[in-house]
């Protein structure tokens, strides 16, 4: 497993059309995702539901997780979940 | 054969059309039959779910703005993995296959709702996919408005704003409900969107689909099958209503009312402008305040306020401060729980645990004011002592406002308006609020809502006072309550004493027009027979013949 460490930048936290975005991303990635926050168990990146259900906030750090030889993929979702989608 | 049948007068005006029924949502149980085949019913579940999100994405496509935005959340709601793991669990269990998507549904929706604030409002955007997944599953009409290119009365147990929200005036042309109260949030955007609305009309539930009715949103009255003659006389008026006079607001013997509208937002403010509003009697504050996490920075402010009054030019504005608080929760206040939010810290009150908040907004308004040259006066919410008027007013001083004033919502205010009126420029009677202390009626509650009629007489004599106190110091009294908006009730106001009138600004023409039809002393004539009518209805009779009214 490898992991990689993202600070939300949208201003409604992931929630509403930026908890969308993600998900979406997360749901097309080669590989299953998972993410997590405040040492929370992870929940299923792809799930718009369970991403909503974590309650992140803006400014908040969560923890994105998957099987290794995908860096790129937890570095595309990185960069967006540090991308304010609210703008 | 013609026959009525009686609610609450909601939004004024009158319309006439075909009832249509809001689709209701689809219900499922637990006891119905399973499907045979799991994995055929898991296809069919999936299905349903992939036409919905659809459905959603291409309204997605249709939208702008905010609304764009939340359906385009929602069809990724109705896509969602984790739920559609959900509901193939509870068939694979078992389960029927309707009711194993309510109960996915709910599972979630639980989740959501327990989180909160925005989270929460989610909740009723996942049970709305759900309902439409469950009716596309049973092969039944998705719930919510009917489609109809040609216009009809909109007849429901009760709407949820969001389903007013989106109504087209030109399609829907009158709203019924058999619940739902005067002062609900469907009563207030009826008004806003100039929709004839009567609601508390148990009677209502026993009219068919497509059944053609009068809708008499100044009378509370619903005519059924009405008479050819009567058919053409309504359409007659509402052809009159389109082209009203605009132009300032004057009685048949040319004494002046002045008519301005309630505003939240850049959009009402132009269609205030545009609708002939003379001003703005009450500029809520609460949009910038609500949905945040932190209060918004004196520039942000400053700006947002300085949009809307560029909008108004030199008519004159009235800015109410934040009317919030344990009613309607701020999270950046950190206000205690309280268990009767209606009689908690709200309003000026939240001063008592936070001033910087009405501080900083003071600041912002003059600031604004100052950009703009805006003629602008400042009220504050739920004011009840004299200690309370002179915080206001030397606060608001302070800051530079010129003219400072209170809202009288609350009949201590109006009992002691003499000495409230020592301290201020300017009473404003909020009509909605008043009603529900005056008779210890929550304004929400449908069972009450004949209480929160305003021909109840002792509103019209707790006005009285109001403006007999206020004739002490020669304070201006304005009403911006919603009762302002019925053109009947607004002649009796001016009766009374009251010496502008604020209103949505859809109901500006209904009033300008019925103000044209009468005099001055027959308005005064109405107001003193409404104080002498010992009932609502009495004193809606008497205040009619008194004005004349045209049946």
């Amino acid at each position: 497993m490898i992991n990689r460490t993202a600070v939300v930048a949208s201003k409604t936290g992931l929630h509403a059309r930026p908890a969308a975005l993600f998900a979406q991303a997360a749901a097309k990635s080669p590989v299953p995702v998972t993410i997590s926050v405040d040492g929370k168990a992870p929940v299923a990146a792809g799930s718009l539901l369970q991403v909503m259900t974590l309650g992140v906030k803006q400014g908040d750090e969560v923890i994105l997780y998957t099987e290794e030889g995908n860096e790129d993929t937890l570095d595309q979702l990185v960069k967006l979940l540090e991308t304010d989608l609210d703008a | 054969m013609t026959h009525e049948v009686h609610g609450v007068a909601a939004a004024p005006g009158v319309a006439l059309g075909p009832v249509k029924w809001l689709a209701a949502a689809p219900v499922t149980s637990a006891s119905d039959a399973p499907g045979s085949d799991a994995d055929a019913e898991i296809s069919r579940a999936e299905a349903a779910f992939e036409t919905v999100a659809a459905r959603y994405s291409a309204q997605a496509l249709d939208a702008e703005g905010p609304a764009a935005d939340i359906l385009f959340m929602t069809s990724a709601l109705a896509a969602d993995p984790a739920l559609l793991d959900q509901v193939r669990a509870g068939i694979r269990a078992g389960g029927p296959t309707a009711h194993s998507v309510t109960e996915a549904v709910a599972h979630f929706a639980d989740q959501l709702t327990a989180l909160g604030g925005m989270m929460a409002e989610r909740a009723s955007d996942l049970r709305d996919v759900g309902q439409r997944v469950v009716a596309e599953l049973l092969g039944q009409d998705p719930p919510g408005i009917p489609d109809s290119a040609a216009p009809f009365v909109l007849a429901a147990q009760d709407l949820a704003p969001a389903d007013t929200a989106t109504l087209d005036p030109a399609i829907v042309v009158g709203l019924l409900t058999v619940a739902g109260g005067p002062t609900s949030h469907t009563a207030i955007l009826a008004k806003a969107l100039g929709i004839p609305a009567v609601v508390a009309c148990p009677g209502a539930g026993e009219i068919a689909e497509n059944t053609v009715v009068v809708i008499d949103g100044t009378g509370g009255v619903v005519e059924i099958e009405p008479e050819a003659g009567r058919r053409e006389e309504v359409l007659a008026v509402r052809a009159r209503q389109a082209d009203a006079p605009t132009g300032p607001g004057r009685t048949a013997d040319g004494y002046a009312v002045p008519l301005l509208a309630n505003v939240g937002s850049v959009g009402d403010a132009q269609l205030a402008v545009e609708l002939g509003a003379e001003g703005v009697g009450l500029f809520r504050t609460e949009f910038l305040f609500l949905g945040r996490q932190s209060a918004p920075t004196v520039a942000e402010q400053t700006e947002q306020y300085a949009d809307i009054f560029r909008v108004l030019g030199e008519r004159p504005i009235t800015v109410r401060t934040l009317d919030a608080g344990s009613d309607k929760p701020l999270p950046f206040l950190n206000l205690p729980d309280e268990e009767n939010p209606a009689l908690g810290v709200r309003g000026l009150r939240l001063s008592s645990v936070d001033e910087g908040t009405l501080l900083d907004q003071l600041t912002a308004i003059e600031a604004a004011r100052a950009a703009t040259g805006a003629s602008v006066s400042v009220m504050a919410p739920m004011v009840g002592t004299v200690e309370e008027a002179k915080y206001f007013a030397t606060r608001a001083r302070a800051a530079g406002v010129r003219s400072p004033g209170v809202m009288v919502e609350i009949p201590a205010a109006a009992i002691r308006s003499e000495h409230l009126g020592a301290e201020v420029d300017f009473f404003s009677i909020g009509t909605n609020d008043l009603s529900q202390y005056l008779f210890g009626a929550d304004r929400m509650s449908a069972t009450l809502a004949a209480l929160h009629n305003p021909w109840q007489p002792a509103l019209a004599a707790t006005i009285a006072m109001v403006v007999a106190g206020a004739k002490t110091h020669g304070v201006k009294v304005g009403v911006c309550g919603e009762s302002a908006s019925n053109p009947e009730f607004a002649c009796v106001l001016v009766g009374l004493g009251v010496e502008t009138l604020s209103m949505a600004p859809r109901s500006l023409a209904g009033v300008r027009a019925r103000l044209t039809e009468v005099t001055l002393e027959q308005c005064r004539a109405a107001a003193e027979a409404v104080l002498s009518a010992r009932t609502a209805d009495d004193a809606v009779d008497v205040a009619g013949a008194a004005l004349g009214r045209k049946k």
